[in-house]
């Protein structure tokens, strides 16, 4: 059981909240609905009494500070501004903390919710599970490297960079050894790649099951990877060019995680990296070696690499033949399926998030294919009846995150909010239902149907699924 | 949008820069002067330039990484073991985790519970497949029984991989197939016979690559039309998360952003309750101490030695994991005069019974290093 206690964390008032009126911005109701039943009735059979008037002041001005994004109120109005801007903050006013006091930077005290979380009761193991990347607090195309999701088999491990070594032999006429040093002394590439776990969304093939898009969609993180070619390891290493099918990769921690990968995946884009989003890799995503294989499940992209065999036929390993395996109608699973196709959600507004007022909104989210780039996303507010298109956010590169954003006003109304994105093969992301009719409920993995987030009149947004 | 053919660009590139370069140059005067367009090398530099970093890999070296075993059991060391042999491996090594008879779902999905029949072994396909009842065990679904003997072999057990012999491997992957009736319990399973073996594997003609997702320019399954007016004529809502279970993921307004457009639902109350009074106040303010670090076994803990020892695969600090948490453990016995000769005889020779599990010999751990986690526990 991997359930972990959550400690929310909740808009904290600065300490002189009590004596403000609020401060500007959205319309609030009216203060006594922040107030209890039991408080209501109580003050309407015996009036306000000193104690009430304590606890209605409290109450009111707890209610307004807690109000995300709050609050104006008639008191606001007829003040002289807001006491955010008339009274200047502690920060305004003293000495701020020296340079490397973190010597490792680290996020606000103010952001602790956006982490990575496990989803409780997926796993019965710690080490063999998952945490999602918080996407519904992310930007843009890449993924802050803390925030990367993991998958592990048996745990991570940090591995000494000076006890690693690199490994290529099978049908290769000179099987080699790498240390780090000579793997960074090569000629290398950086660039910019999705990772999705096989797995994402495949909570989801039957019904709605988790509630937030870190859950739905989290197994997806997009960094720039740093390292050597795999192609390049391949001929200085001579692979049989007549023979070789297939590559193996091989991790070093004590999963030793293997897969098959094709050799024309091998040869294309595939990198042996180590640096990523400017630094080493982070131990949890393979410290200090992985193989990145853009557009493929992440469970080929092996962590903490330690060998790669050249052969002429799959390798039917573990993880390619007893899990991330899809499992179809008539009984038999589809074996090595790969490819990540094309795929969009929206991350905000989404499921377990409030819209706080009518008005406009930037609808965000993100699309990729593992088969190209991102051509086009459309975003539909009605649950699929009509479609608008979105902008895409530069830069749009081949098997990465892109991020899109459109425009919206919301009528206070019930609303249905999807995305829907087009790749550069022409290939159109699916409804579920398409999917289903083909690959049925069970199939567990390659989820890349149209997500539906359905907007309450309370503003509460919802996961649903929309037959 | 227009491209320039690659060539082009380049050029054009490697001439902007020049222009700028000039331009930062003293004789600079405002005229133009002939720009020479350096073409950068062609021809990528590892042709030849590095053929020297890296070294051959000697034969020892890749004998001791090179263990991987395919379908076509290339690589499977000779060796021999029988279902019989494997059974008490098996519950000394596997069974805490996996269940007697490999079927408990307490920390891994079932191994084997049923579901393979004789006809199965007979067709190569596992009919229960079909059956969305059913659960969906190791055994039905494995094709090939290189993998167990791989998978065994590389990863297993979960908190001491590859410390298995070779026979003791085979004897486990015969233990497993003679659970499914894949063999007899006194079938001896080895480099010999294992072709045979895979003959008799339940789900052998289970798998398929007639698929579009094993490469890159594959068929897809589906094929949507980017509709964009009045295409879904009946919208509605077919599934969503039940009111009861709103706040199994913990509540989700800690989970949001505390500012912003989109706050989180508080979903520790009830849907139409949002206008409740509002929790307030968990951020520590910048004048607060930081909390003091817990008093107790967590902050003294050996981790080099429980983590080097793979103790923490099955224990936790606080929580019950495989086995139960330290500070059970320590609660339990602290008090105890022998405490510290008890705990460190049961550390390296295992036990039973006591929790209601299995724990399995640490015989690697030095007298002296199972004392010292032991008087860890029994502070």
């Amino acid at each position: 059981m991997s359930e972990k206690e959550v400690v929310p964390q909740v808009y904290s008032p600065s300490p002189t909240v009590t004596e403000k009126p609020g401060s500007l911005g959205h319309l609030l109701k009216a203060p006594e609905s922040f107030l209890d039943k039991s408080t209501i009735a109580a003050v309407s059979k015996s009036g306000v009494d000193e104690s009430r008037r304590r606890l209605l002041r409290t109450s009111f001005t707890t209610a307004l500070a807690g109000m995300l994004g709050a609050g104006i109120s008639s008191r606001a109005l007829a003040s002289e501004g807001d006491p955010d801007i008339l009274t200047l903050p502690p920060w305004s006013k003293s000495l701020g903390k020296a340079v490397a006091t973190n010597p490792y930077g680290q996020p606000s005290k103010y952001e602790a919710n956006i982490v990575r979380r496990q989803s409780p009761g997926l796993t019965q193991t710690d080490q063999s599970s998952v945490s999602f990347s918080p996407l519904q607090g992310m930007f843009g195309m890449i993924t802050a490297s803390g925030l990367h999701f993991e998958r592990h088999h048996q745990g991570w491990v940090d591995v000494d960079p000076r006890r690693h070594r690199l490994m290529i032999n099978g049908l290769v006429s000179k099987p080699s050894v790498f240390t780090m040093e000579e793997l960074m002394r090569l000629p290398s590439v950086s660039r910019i790649h999705f990772i999705e776990c096989g797995a994402n969304t495949g909570m989801e093939w039957g019904n709605t099951a988790v509630p937030t898009v870190q859950y739905t969609h989290g197994m997806l993180s997009c960094s720039e990877f740093t390292g050597v070619p795999l192609s390049l390891l391949l001929e200085h290493a001579g692979y049989d060019k007549a023979r070789a099918k297939y590559v193996l990769a091989e991790g070093a921690d004590g999963s030793s995680m293997t897969r098959t990968i094709e050799i024309g995946r091998a040869l294309d884009d595939v990198i042996v990296a180590y640096g990523m989003n400017g630094e080493m890799l982070r131990p949890e995503n393979g410290y200090p070696l992985r193989l990145v294989v853009p557009g493929v499940q992440g469970v080929s992209s092996v962590k903490w690499l330690r060998r790669l065999e050249v052969g002429d036929q799959p390798y039917a390993t573990k993880d390619e033949s007893v899990h991330y395996v899809d499992l179809m109608p008539d009984g038999q699973h589809r074996q090595y399926t790969s490819i990540q196709e094309a795929k969009s959600v929206i991350t905000s507004p989404s499921g377990g998030q409030r819209l706080m007022t009518k008005g406009y909104y930037n609808v965000s989210g993100l699309a990729w294919s593992g088969r190209g780039t991102v051509a086009r996303v459309d975003v539909s507010f009605d649950g699929g009846r009509n479609w608008y298109t979105a902008k895409l956010e530069g830069p749009v590169l081949p098997k990465a995150l892109t991020r899109f954003n459109i425009g919206w006003v919301w009528d206070g109304k019930p609303a249905i909010l999807q995305s829907r994105v087009i790749d550069s093969t022409g290939y159109v992301q699916p409804m579920k239902r398409q999917l289903k009719e083909v690959r049925g409920t069970r199939s567990v993995y390659h989820n890349n149907a149209i997500q539906s987030w359905q907007v309450a009149e309370s503003g509460e947004v919802e996961n649903v699924q929309i037959s | 949008m227009f491209r320039f053919p690659d060539g082009v660009a380049r050029q054009f590139s490697v001439l902007l820069v020049a222009a700028a370069l000039a331009g930062c140059g003293q004789e600079s005067d405002g005229k133009s002067e002939a720009v020479t367009v350096i073409t950068p090398p062609v021809a990528s530099p590892w042709q030849s330039s590095f053929e020297d970093i890296g070294r051959a890999a000697k034969p020892a070296e890749i004998a001791a990484w090179d263990i991987d075993v395919g379908p076509d059991f290339a690589g499977l060391p000779p060796g021999s073991g029988t279902a019989e042999q494997g059974e008490e491996i098996w519950l000394a090594r596997c069974a805490a985790c996996h269940g007697d008879f490999g079927d408990s779902n307490k920390f891994f999905s079932p191994l084997v519970l049923g579901n393979v029949t004789q006809q199965d072994i007979e067709t190569g396909h596992v009919a229960a497949l079909k059956d969305p009842t059913r659960v969906r065990t190791t055994l039905m679904k494995v094709a090939t029984v290189s993998t167990l003997w791989d998978y065994i072999n590389r990863a297993m057990p979960w908190n001491a991989p590859k410390s298995l012999s070779t026979d003791e491997v085979y004897s486990l992957v015969a233990y497993l197939l003679s659970l499914g009736y894949i063999v007899d319990y006194d079938f001896e399973l080895s480099n010999e016979n294992i072709a045979e073996v895979q003959a008799r594997m339940p789900n052998r003609n289970g798998m398929t690559r007639e698929h579009g997702l094993w490469k890159v320019d594959g068929e897809p399954d589906v094929h949507n039309t980017a509709c964009m007016t009045d295409c879904e004529t009946h919208v509605e809502v077919a599934s969503s998360i039940p009111a009861f279970a709103r706040n199994a993921h913990g509540n989700l307004q800690g989970q949001m952003r505390t500012f912003g457009p989109y706050p989180g639902v508080d979903t520790s109350i009830e849907p139409g309750a949002e206008t409740a009074p509002v929790l307030v106040a968990e951020v520590p303010s910048e004048t607060e101490a930081a909390p003091a670090p817990e008093a107790g076994l967590a902050t003294s803990a050996p981790m080099e030695l429980l983590t080097s020892n793979g103790c923490l695969g099955c224990h936790q600090i606080d929580n019950k994991l495989v086995g139960p948490a330290f500070t059970a453990v320590s609660e339990k016995y602290a008090g105890r005069d022998d405490a510290v000769v008890y705990l460190s005889r049961k550390i390296r020779q295992g036990g039973s019974g006591i929790w209601g599990g299995f724990m399995p010999p640490m015989p690697q751990l030095t007298e002296a290093k199972a004392e010292e986690i032991a008087n860890w526990l029994a502070q």
